[in-house]
């Protein structure tokens, strides 16, 4: 054999070996959520078995039809919506409202502004939700849909309006000013020329604030103390913990997790390019 | 995958656009809603938690007597206590093991999306970001499953490669082995975010520089070494300290883990420790001051990456 095709032997050899330590990580990183949606669909007596198995051999709905139609789901459900819905309408308003006084305006008072936004989306939940939850609790705002979204609006707007400012800088003001020329209203051309062109970037912010608000564990924590206000992550807390001490029915607990974790992951692929590019689109281009 | 939001910011032409001149109240009230919402959601309560922790707040004080100026008797109360101490030296570590074990992880993956095929590349990029979509709550919980001390895989493949002394091995009943887990958790969820940047960071690094290197004769480690790293600092700088930042403040997973029966005093952190303190002995004094112990810690640490993404904007 001569020495280049020697050579080449060992390359290929190492591109497959790479290749394989590749689809290894892969899957030990999928693993869990794999575990998750098969668990789920595994009937929970097949699970306490002495060895795991890891295909589905006899699938069944049996345990998300049971969690979903338990006494709690449906309430947890309808509280994540309706916390989630007002966040992300709120979010969306008051973030590109912003948005477009950042990008399209100099003012006294700008800097300042950006600046302030870049610190307050950093601030740990962790170090304010003692005052939030005096907050709520002075206010009677506890346990309610509108205390938490106060919360949640305020916790997502910063990151949304620096992640908007690019979208609507992107948008040149030259062709709403051509619409107007060409005898549309300042509005008008607002409405059909901006609008249409800044809508990928709020579906963007509004998945964003879907996905925080849904998400959300820490300030649910302390605003919703009560059962009967629980969020989805609460009650999926509260569904492991109620079965604790008598043996976990973890095809259970599973298939509650992949009630919640689905349609996340679902929006989340969707949105994610947005979200790497705007946390550190600074640094790659530096 | 960062080009849409480079090329949007980098174009400084359009941005103070041409109306800009006019002096106008408009933007002001643009801003409106949104400082609104963020001096209610978060500006009173930290207002009201520097004045709670500079004042007496006892039971009296619940009770509707007005609280009386102890300046900064709380601060003191506090941070003479070693129990805060034990707290802060155990998230502290916490922290820099979880932040530079992620980074160290999320930059192997980012290399070996690098080293690989077009297919495997993608194999990789969709199970990360499964991880990474997962819910915290719901990865926990999973997680939870996985150790479980009876039923567990964790335990059941460690019985299977030797260790037999890990059968019904309960890893949530010891700090240490708590603390394992909740690495190994935070780790997993973390990882995808530092992979997926710095491998959009050593994309951005011209083929050009790449050739001329392989063609002066660097091997495989010499490049990595002397040219992709170095080429890539700023994302690794922004992204350890992003994830520090982020570990510092770790709750809701040592919360979660802590359900299963764990010693919460040994495991508690930062967070999980101020919430005790207000939530679980209504001390609310004591907590205000640790809360804004936090947020002057979280500012310190977050200036860099302030700056850097107002020099990108300004």
């Amino acid at each position: 054999m001569s020495a280049p095709t020697a050579a080449r032997v060992r390359r290929r050899a190492r591109r497959i070996l790479v290749s394989l330590v590749g689809l290894v990580a892969a899957a030990v990183w999928a693993f869990p959520v794999y575990w998750m949606v098969l668990s789920a669909l595994t009937p929970n007596a097949r699970l306490r078995s002495a060895t795991p198995s890891f295909w589905p051999t006899h699938p069944t709905w049996h345990n998300i039809t049971s969690v979903v139609s338990g006494p709690s789901f449906g309430p947890a459900l309808r509280m994540s919506l309706a916390v989630t819905g007002v966040t992300v309408v709120a979010v969306l308003v008051f973030a590109f409202l912003a948005a477009l006084a950042i990008s399209r305006y100099r003012f006294a008072g700008r800097r300042s502004f950006v600046l302030a936004v870049l610190f307050i989306q950093m601030l740990p939940a962790e170090g304010l939700f003692i005052a939030q939850y005096k907050m709520l609790s002075s206010t009677g705002a506890l346990n309610s849909v509108i205390g938490i979204s106060v919360l949640y609006t305020a916790s997502v707007v910063p990151f949304t309006v620096w992640m908007l400012r690019g979208f609507v800088a992107g948008v040149p003001v030259e062709l709403e000013e051509a619409a107007m020329v060409d005898g549309l209203s300042r509005f008008q051309a607002f409405l059909r020329i901006t609008l249409p062109l800044l809508a990928p970037g709020l579906v963007a912010s509004g998945v964003y604030a879907f996905l925080q608000a849904w998400n959300e564990f820490t300030v649910a924590l302390v605003a919703l103390p009560s059962e009967s206000a629980q969020t989805l992550p609460l009650w999926l807390r509260s569904f492991l913990a109620a079965s604790v001490n008598r043996g976990v029915n973890w095809a259970e607990v599973m298939a509650a997790s992949a009630l919640l974790a689905v349609p996340v992951i679902v929006f989340f692929l969707f949105v994610q390019n947005r979200m790497t590019s705007g946390l550190v689109s600074g640094a790659v281009k530096g | 995958m960062t080009d849409t939001l480079v090329r949007q910011t980098s174009r400084p032409t359009t941005r103070p656009a041409a109306p800009a001149r006019r002096r106008t109240a408009l933007p002001y009230v643009l801003l409106l809603p949104a400082v609104g919402v963020l001096l209610l959601g978060l500006g009173y309560p930290v207002y009201w938690q520097v004045v709670t922790s500079l004042q007496e707040y006892g039971l009296a004080q619940q009770f509707g007597q007005p609280p009386t100026f102890v300046g900064l008797d709380n601060y003191a109360r506090i941070f003479t206590a070693e129990s805060l101490w034990a707290v802060v030296v155990r998230s502290v570590l916490f922290c820099l093991v979880n932040a530079f074990l992620t980074v160290g992880v999320g930059v192997g993956f980012a290399l070996l999306m690098r080293a690989v095929g077009r297919v495997v590349r993608v194999v990789i990029q969709v199970s990360l970001l499964l991880a990474w979509a997962t819910p915290m709550v719901a990865s926990v919980t999973v997680w939870r499953w996985l150790f479980d001390w009876r039923t567990g895989v964790v335990n059941w493949l460690l019985v299977q490669v030797g260790f037999d002394g890990y059968a019904g091995h309960n890893w949530l009943a010891q700090p240490l082995s708590f603390f394992f887990v909740a690495t190994v958790i935070i780790v997993w969820m973390s990882v995808p975010f530092v992979a997926l940047s710095v491998f959009a960071g050593l994309t951005q690094v011209p083929d050009e520089v790449l050739e001329a290197a392989r063609i002066d004769g660097a091997n495989g480690r010499q490049t990595l070494r002397h040219i992709l790293l170095p080429m890539i600092r700023p994302v690794l700088a922004i992204v350890l300290l992003l994830q520090i930042i982020w570990d510092l403040r770790v709750f809701a997973q040592i919360r979660l883990l802590q359900d299963s029966g764990a010693p919460v005093s040994d495991t508690n952190l930062l967070g999980n420790f101020i919430f005790e303190l207000g939530i679980g002995r209504q001390d609310f004094a004591g907590a205000a001051a640790v809360s804004i112990f936090v947020l002057l810690l979280t500012i310190a640490l977050s200036w860099p990456y302030v700056r850097s993404l107002m020099r990108e904007q300004a």
